[in-house]
C-alpha cells in the first residue's frame, strides 16, 4: 500500500474531495476555483461533483470574501478559501486579522470561526517582488491564527483535512515548488495534528528544524553529510503557529546544536523566533550558538540575473553546518547550481 | 480628426500590437523569465488614450500594462530589456514585465496587484490640484478592479477633490478565466454605478479608436480645466491568454466563437480598412509603416538580448532610498 504515490496537488485535491464527502457544511470557494485550471489544479472537479452552491468561483474582492467565510462561519459553515498568492492576500488582512482570529476570543468564547485560507508561496520565473513573497511570519504573529505549512503530499493531505475541521482560523501555505512533488499518500481519510512537528530523519550531531520547500533541500544536505559520517536530526514543522517547542527542545537537548531553516525573510522570521526561544530556554544544553538559514531581507527581483543567488539551497545548509561543526568536506558536488535556477524541474515552464 | 493624427494613431496601435506579438512570438526561447500578460486585441485605448495625453500627464496602470506604456511613450528597448531581466530595463531587471517605468514621459508606474495603482494615481492627481497645474494623472484598471474596496475608496476620494483624474477601465469581460457573469451583477452598468458614486461617466466600444478618440479629446480639457474626474469604461477583448503568449480558447473558460466574434472587431483592422476606403492611406503606405515597426521592434529585443544580466549581488542593493 505505501506503494501509492501521487502529487501534492492531487493530495490536496483529495483532501477536499474527502473533506466535502464528509461535512455537507464545507464550502470552497475563491476567484477560480472553478475554472479550467482549477488553481494549480487543486481544485479541479469539486463543482461537478458537490455543485455550484458549495462550490464557487467568487468577484477579485480578497477581503470580502475573507468576511463572508466568517459569517458562514458563525451559521456552522467550514469554508475553503484559495488564493493564488499570499501577495493577493494581503488585501484581506483587516477581516483576517481584525476579525477571523479575534472572533472567538473577543466575545468571550461563545463562537468560532473554522476557516481554511489556502495561499500560495510563488518562486522563479520572474515572479519577482509581488507575486513570491511568503510571510508565514505576520500570520504566525497573530494570537487566534494557526498556521499551517506542508512540505510532502502525505503531510498536504493530512493537514489539510485537519486544518478544515479545525474550529479556528487556519492559513495553509502552499508552496509552488511543491506541488509536483511526487509521494506516498494513504487512499483513505487520515489526519495529520496541528502543532506536531514531525522528526523526518533521527540524528546525532545537529537538530535542523526546516518548513515547506526548505524540507526538500535539507534532505539533499543531509543525505549527502550523512556520506561523510555527520548525522543531522531532521524536524519538519509543518505548523509554524503554534510551534511543537516539545519535539523541538527534546531534540536540541540531544544534539545541542540547532539550525532553523526558512523559505521567509529573516528579519522577525519563525526562524529567527526559534532560534530566540531555543537560545533562552535551552542556553545550557547548546553546545554552540543557534544559527539560521533565510532570505536576505530585501523584496525579491524578477530579473533571472538577480535571482541567481537568491535563494539559499542544500549547498548553503551543508556548508553552514559544517562551520557549525567546524569541519571541512569539499561541496563541489553539491552544486545548486543548475543552468536553471529559477524552475523547479522540466515541468515548470511559467508563466506562473 | 486630422489626417496626420490618425496615421500616428494607426502607428501606435500598431507599434502595440507587433511588440505584443514578438514577444508572444519569442517567449517560448525561454529567455523572457517572466509572467507576461499581453493586450493584443486591446490596442485602441491604450493607443488613443496615449496620443491624447500630454508628455507631463500621469499614468499609472496594472499587469497588462505594455500598451499602456507604449501609448504615453514608453521606451520600447527599456521595456524588452525588462521583460528579459537586463540591466538596461525600466526598472533594471527589478520588477520583470508587471512593473514598467518611464519618467521621460510620466509613466509612473505599472504594478500587479489589483487595484494597487489606483490611490497612486489618485495621489498624483492630488499634486497637481495642490499645484494648480493644467496636468492630468491618468488610470488604467481592468473590470476585476471594480471588485475590490479600494476602487470604491478612490472613485470617493477623487470624487470628493474633483481631482484631475481620468479613469481607463478596459472591460475584456475575464479576470484571469472567471467570467464576468460570476463576478458582477447582469445588466448593472458600471458606467452608471460610477456616475452615481459622483464621476462623470461613459461607456464605449474599445475597439473604435475613432469613438475612443473623439470621447477622449472631448473630456479630456474638461479634466484639465478643473470640471473633476471622468471615468471610462471601454469593451473590448483579450485575444491571448490571460498570462503567457497562447491562446487559450479551447481549455473551455469562453469560447473559440466569442473570440472569432472579437477578433473580427480587430480594431487596428478596422481602422485601417477606413483609412484605405477613404483614401488617407495607400497600400505601399502601410507596408512601409509595418516594415519600419517590425524593423524597430527586432532591433529593441536584439538590444535586450544583448544587454547583461545584473550580477547577483545587486539583489541585495535598493532596498532603501539614499
Ligand atoms: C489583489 C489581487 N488579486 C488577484 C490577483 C491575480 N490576478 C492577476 S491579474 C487578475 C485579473 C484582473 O482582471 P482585470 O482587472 O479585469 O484585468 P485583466 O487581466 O482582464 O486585464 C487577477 C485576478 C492579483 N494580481 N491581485
Amino acid at each position: 500500500m505505501t506503494n501509492r504515490k501521487i502529487s501534492f496537488v492531487r493530495a490536496i485535491n483529495e483532501a477536499l474531495f474527502i473533506a466535502m464527502k464528509k461535512e455537507k457544511k464545507v464550502i470552497c470557494f475563491g476567484l477560480g476555483v472553478d475554472d479550467p485550471m482549477g488553481t494549480f489544479g487543486t481544485t479541479v472537479g469539486l463543482q461537478e461533483e458537490f455543485g455550484i452552491e458549495r462550490v464557487f468561483d467568487m468577484p477579485t474582492s480578497e477581503n470580502t470574501l475573507t468576511g463572508v467565510s466568517i459569517g458562514a462561519g458563525l451559521a456552522g459553515y467550514r469554508s475553503v478559501i484559495s488564493h493564488l498568492r499570499v501577495d493577493f492576500f494581503l488585501l484581506a488582512m483587516d477581516q483576517l486579522v481584525n476579525g477571523a482570529a479575534k472572533w472567538h476570543y473577543m466575545f468571550g468564547g461563545k463562537t468560532s470561526v473554522p476557516i481554511t485560507i489556502r495561499l500560495i508561496v510563488g518562486r522563479g520565473w520572474g515572479q519577482g517582488p509581488t507575486h513570491s513573497q511568503s510571510l508565514q511570519s505576520w500570520f504566525a504573529h497573530i494570537p487566534g491564527l494557526k498556521v499551517v505549512m506542508p512540505s510532502t503530499a502525505y503531510n498536504a493531505k493530512g493537514l489539510l483535512i485537519a486544518s478544515i475541521f479545525d474550529n479556528n482560523p487556519v492559513i495553509f501555505i502552499e508552496h509552488r515548488w511543491l506541488h509536483n512533488q511526487i509521494g506516498y499518500v494513504p487512499k483513505n481519510e487520515y489526519k495529520i495534528p496541528l502543532q506536531k512537528a514531525k522528526i523526518v530523519k533521527k540524528g546525532n550531531d545537529i537538530t535542523i528544524v526546516s518548513i515547506s520547500f526548505m524540507v526538500v533541500e535539507a534532505i539533499k544536505a543531509i543525505n549527502f553529510l550523512n556520506q561523510h559520517k555527520i548525522s543531522c536530526e531532521l524536524i519538519d514543522l509543518r505548523t509554524i503557529s503554534p510551534i511543537d517547542y516539545l519535539t523541538i527542545n527534546r531534540s536540541v537537548k540531544k544534539t545541542g546544536r540547532l539550525l532553523v531553516l526558512d523559505t521567509d525573510n529573516a528579519n522577525v522570521s519563525v526562524a529567527s523566533e526559534i532560534v530566540a526561544r531555543i537560545s533562552m530556554n535551552l542556553f545550557n544544553f547548546l553546545k554552540t550558538a543557534p544559527k539560521m538559514i533565510a532570505l536576505p531581507d530585501v523584496p525579491t527581483p524578477s530579473s533571472f540575473g538577480l535571482t541567481k543567488n537568491f535563494y539559499p539551497g542544500s549547498k548553503e545548509i551543508v556548508e553552514k553546518i559544517l562551520k557549525i561543526l567546524k569541519k571541512s568536506i569539499n561541496t563541489n558536488k553539491l552544486s545548486n547550481s543548475n543552468d536553471l535556477h529559477d524552475v523547479p524541474g522540466s515541468w515548470f515552464k511559467g508563466p506562473f | 480628426m486630422l489626417k496626420k493624427e490618425k496615421i500616428k494613431l494607426l502607428k501606435k496601435m500598431k507599434l502595440i500590437r507587433l511588440a505584443e506579438e514578438s514577444i508572444a512570438e519569442k517567449y517560448s526561447d525561454q529567455k523572457m523569465r517572466c509572467p507576461v500578460h499581453l493586450c493584443t486585441g486591446q490596442e485602441a485605448t491604450a493607443a488613443a488614450i496615449g496620443l491624447l495625453l500630454n508628455k507631463n500627464d500621469y499614468v499609472v496602470s496594472t499587469h497588462r500594462s505594455h500598451g499602456h506604456y507604449l501609448g504615453k511613450g514608453g521606451n520600447l528597448k527599456k521595456m524588452l530589456a525588462e521583460i528579459y531581466g537586463k540591466t538596461d530595463g525600466c526598472s533594471k531587471g527589478y520588477g520583470g514585465s508587471m512593473h514598467l517605468i518611464d519618467l521621460n514621459v510620466n509613466f509612473m508606474g505599472s504594478t500587479a496587484i489589483v487595484g494597487n495603482s489606483l490611490p497612486v494615481g489618485a495621489g498624483l492627481a492630488l499634486t497637481i490640484k495642490i499645484e494648480r497645474s493644467k496636468k492630468i494623472s491618468c488610470i488604467f484598471l481592468g473590470e476585476g478592479c471594480i471588485e475590490e474596496g479600494v476602487f470604491h475608496e478612490t472613485v470617493n476620494f477623487c470624487a470628493v477633490h474633483k481631482l484631475p483624474v481620468l479613469f481607463v477601465c478596459e472591460n475584456n469581460l475575464y479576470s484571469v478565466y472567471s467570467s464576468l457573469l460570476f463576478r458582477q451583477p447582469k445588466n448593472r452598468s458600471i458606467a452608471k454605478m460610477v456616475n452615481a458614486m459622483g464621476i462623470k461617466s461613459f461607456s464605449i466600444d474599445g475597439n473604435d479608436v475613432n469613438k475612443i478618440y473623439e470621447l477622449a479629446s472631448k473630456e479630456l480639457p474638461k479634466i484639465r480645466s478643473g470640471l473633476g474626474p471622468r471615468f471610462i469604461e471601454f469593451k473590448t477583448y483579450r485575444w491571448r491568454e490571460h498570462c503567457g503568449p497562447d491562446f487559450d480558447n479551447h481549455i473551455g473558460y469562453r469560447t473559440e466563437k466569442e473570440f472569432q466574434k472579437w477578433k473580427k472587431k480587430d480594431p487596428i483592422q478596422q481602422f485601417q480598412t477606413k483609412l484605405l476606403k477613404n483614401n488617407e492611406i495607400t497600400k505601399q503606405e502601410i507596408k512601409k509603416i509595418d516594415k519600419n515597426l517590425l524593423n524597430k521592434i527586432n532591433l529593441a529585443h536584439n538590444y535586450a538580448e544583448k544587454s547583461p544580466f545584473p550580477k547577483p549581488s545587486e539583489a541585495l542593493k535598493n532596498v532603501y532610498a539614499k
